[in-house]
């Protein structure tokens, strides 16, 4: 037993390294200030550009596609390898890993050889328009409507939680157009230019402060028939490619949440309540562990589930527990590390201490990581559900004309 | 990476769970709770050293198979699931301190009979009074022990101890043999698995190894009860997985309700959490370095984690019905306490883990 790669794997990664190396040198640490948007989306193009230039982009992908027609573990030791740097990849998570596929599975060739390539190469951004007001976890309670008028459709409604709706140029919409029937049955979905006259697109302030969350809305938006995914009233189908993207790209620790290792030193350097240096002290001793249980316990989870797929077996469902105990986790922790630095956790801004300010940004955060990509609530009925096999909740619209449920 | 067990460990694990499934589980548990006889199952421990378990990690050479720790870890898993009536898991700890400690003599004179299941040996941890193995109140003087050990997993039948006491450079191991020394049976709340009293008084022993051997067996040990932990944990939760599925309440089945799913995903949560870190104990086992000690404490205290829960809300989620004396939940309930007992509490291992952390970080600076 061990956590070695297997020769063909080593090969991959020291090939990766290496090109990291060259051309990674100037994100090896991250950025002093944080770069306005004008900056991150010139610097997020240029690294796409040369990643796609050597063959570090669609690794998966077939290759029809313009992808590398590589393993699962090709692309995902090649994260690991660039995560080790701050390269700009976020700008384009959203397209190529959740949009994308479901354009090349669900379009039609022309669709495909027209979107594609440019996506690939980072010429143009994608987002995903799924969400709305009243249809976050119920998905398939969407009403933005899209009515057929000869062979183009026009689209009227509100998306909202649109990550990077502003930076996009394209996007991909679930839309209803058969309120008649049963929720699930009446959805279409289509490629959105989001360019196109009657969208418009306005940033939401997130309880961080950061903004790359949008509402987006529709009026009169026209879309031709031939950029539509899937057959008409086929979208929740279509959706759930997507959405199984997501909920592997959503998974893992977010890049800078703290670890059991920050609880550690906070803990070295402040008082205990009791006197002495709280590491000290038995209840947070008992904390730091709890810590490490669910900090480390994931990771290694991970390593099981990778394990799987090194072997070329699919993973178990050991996967689906990583957002919960992550997100809760980094909420836990956090909320922790801020309680032992007393009132210096609360103080921001100039007066506040940096590595505080880290901590602040992950308690901020972990609330919206709780929700996004699947509630807590959601993803603890799908492990009982499809792991448990625990029958799922009773749905009184499930078979009911939508416009007639309640 | 291959961070998994090995195909001949996940086989052993198989036909364990298969035997036990036959032999073992919740009837025969409740036998040997109304029997009140004080010894284990013979006829399914005969059965089981004919298939060669208790032989699994003693070497070829002193007439056992010479397997990995992944197969003792396998085995201990299959036994906490079925709640079996026999001395598996302690033999298997003490073929640990044998391994790590005894010397070449001890080996020749104890393996052949612990690989053929004639001669059973357990570990005698516990002792009144004391909570944490570092304030061990059996002494030893010479070759001779002096105290008292309680409760001690599966020590009625037993023909040797392995016994935790202090000598003058800390607390190590001991062999005693069994016919020079007092047993008597102790009721504890488990009431299905046999506990013992063993006292000493100037009674002769032979030292297995020092005072780090000790803490080495410790971490061993950890991993192994870890995995008898997560195996009675499983069972519980498939057993109220089960019930969820079948009991109906309001019209439908309660398995429906999020208030109670939510509870089987939590425990679905936790023990998988346990398997990670126990899974790295065992692929530590062998390195008996500073991970090791780490990953260890941390399977300790996640198993602990995932059993008390699990064995708590198994009660709950049954209703009424599930703390009756009728109920199966009784016996994970009472089990979780055995397996918390049996080798120091939930907040020395956490502390201990945390120790770890910290030597750990000292050695990198």
């Amino acid at each position: 037993m061990d956590f070695n790669d297997t020769p063909q794997e080593a090969e991959y990664r020291a090939k990766a390294r290496a090109w990291l190396e060259d051309n990674a040198a100037e994100y090896r640490e991250p950025p002093e200030t944080a770069w306005k948007l004008d900056e991150f989306i010139q610097r997020s193009k240029a690294w796409q550009a040369k990643k796609f230039a050597a063959g570090y982009t669609g690794i998966t992908w077939p290759k029809a596609f313009g992808g590398q027609g590589l393993g699962p573990m090709q692309s995902i030791i090649y994260g690991q390898e660039e995560s080790r740097f701050h390269a700009p990849s976020g700008l384009y998570s959203i397209g190529l890993g959740m949009c994308i596929p479901t354009v090349f599975t669900h379009g039609s060739a022309e669709i495909a050889e027209r979107y594609v390539p440019k996506a690939l190469v980072g010429d143009e951004v994608w987002c995903q328009l799924f969400s709305e007001p009243s249809a976050g976890s119920d998905l398939a309670g969407i009403r933005t409507r899209a009515v057929q008028d000869g062979d183009e459709w026009v689209i009227d409604g509100q998306k909202v939680w649109t990550s990077f709706a502003h930076a996009s140029d394209y996007g991909i919409v679930v839309t209803r157009t058969d309120p008649s029937v049963p929720k699930h049955k009446g959805l279409t979905m289509f490629i959105v230019d989001m360019k196109a006259p009657g969208v418009e697109v306005r940033g939401i302030k997130q309880m961080s402060g950061g903004s790359d969350f949008n509402e987006v809305f529709f009026t009169g938006v026209r879309v031709k028939d031939t950029h539509r995914l899937g057959d008409v009233g086929n979208g929740w189908k279509v959706a759930l490619t997507t959405l199984m993207h997501e909920r592997l790209a959503v998974g893992g620790k977010p890049r800078h949440a703290p670890g059991y290792e920050t609880l550690m030193k906070l803990a070295r350097g402040v008082e205990a309540p009791v006197g002495g240096p709280a590491i000290e002290a038995g209840d947070v001793r008992q904390r730091i562990a709890q810590s490490y249980i669910n900090d480390q316990g994931i990771k290694l989870t991970q390593m099981r589930a990778l394990s799987a797929l090194s072997r070329g077996q699919m993973p178990g469902p050991e996967q689906s527990i990583s957002k919960v105990v992550v997100a809760k986790t980094m909420q836990e922790m956090a909320s922790f590390a801020l309680d032992l630095a007393g009132g210096d956790g609360f103080v921001t801004g100039a007066d506040g201490d940096p590595e505080l300010a880290k901590l602040q940004g992950s308690y901020l955060g972990a609330a919206g990581l709780r929700i996004a990509g699947g509630t807590d609530e959601i993803l603890r009925n799908i492990i009982a559900e499809r792991v448990l096999g625990l029958p799922g909740d009773l749905r009184p619209d499930k078979d009911k004309p939508f416009n007639a449920a309640a | 990476m291959n961070f998994d067990f090995s195909d001949d460990a996940k086989a052993l694990g198989e036909q364990a769970k298969k035997l036990f499934a036959d032999k073992a589980g919740t009837a025969p548990a409740r036998k040997a709770m109304a029997s009140g006889a004080p010894d284990f199952d013979a006829g399914l421990w005969a059965e089981i050293a004919n298939l060669g378990w208790t032989a699994a990690r003693v070497p070829e050479a002193h007439g056992g198979l010479g397997m990995s720790a992944e197969e003792s870890c396998q085995l201990a898993e299959a036994a906490g699931a079925a709640l079996a009536v026999v001395p598996l898991v302690s033999t298997l700890l003490a073929t640990e301190a044998l391994l790590i400690a005894g010397t070449e003599a001890q080996q020749a004179k104890y393996f052949p009979g612990i690989a053929d299941g004639s001669l059973i040996a357990v570990p005698a941890w516990n002792e009144p009074g004391a909570v944490t193995p570092a304030t061990v109140a059996t002494t030893a003087s010479g070759h001779t022990l002096t105290g008292s050990k309680a409760p001690v997993p599966d020590l009625p039948g037993a023909h040797l101890a392995i016994v935790a006491a202090a000598g003058p450079d800390g607390p190590s191991l001991w062999i005693v043999d069994l016919n020079d020394a007092l047993v008597e049976p102790v009721e504890t709340l488990d009431l299905v698995r046999r506990h013992g009293r063993l006292t000493l008084a100037n009674t002769p022993a032979e030292p297995l190894g020092d005072p780090a051997a000790y803490q080495a067996w410790l971490d061993r040990a950890a991993v192994i009860l870890a995995y008898e932990a997560i195996g009675t944990a499983s069972a519980a939760m498939d057993m109220t997985v089960e019930y969820a599925k079948t009991r109906i309440a309001f019209g439908q089945t309660i398995g429906r309700y999020q208030g109670v799913k939510h509870k089987c995903a939590d425990m679905f949560i936790k023990i998988e959490l346990a398997r990670a870190h126990a899974l790295h104990g065992v692929a530590m086992i062998g390195s008996d370095g500073a991970e090791l000690r780490q990953a260890a404490a941390a399977a300790r205290v996640a198993s602990l984690d995932a059993l008390s829960f699990t064995a708590e809300e198994t009660v709950q989620l049954h209703g009424g019905i599930g703390f009756t004396w009728e109920s199966d939940c009784q016996f994970y309930y009472r089990r979780a306490r055995a397996l918390t007992a049996s080798l120091a509490a939930r907040g020395w291992w956490a502390d201990r883990l945390v120790r770890a952390l910290e030597l750990r970080n000292r050695a990198a600076a």
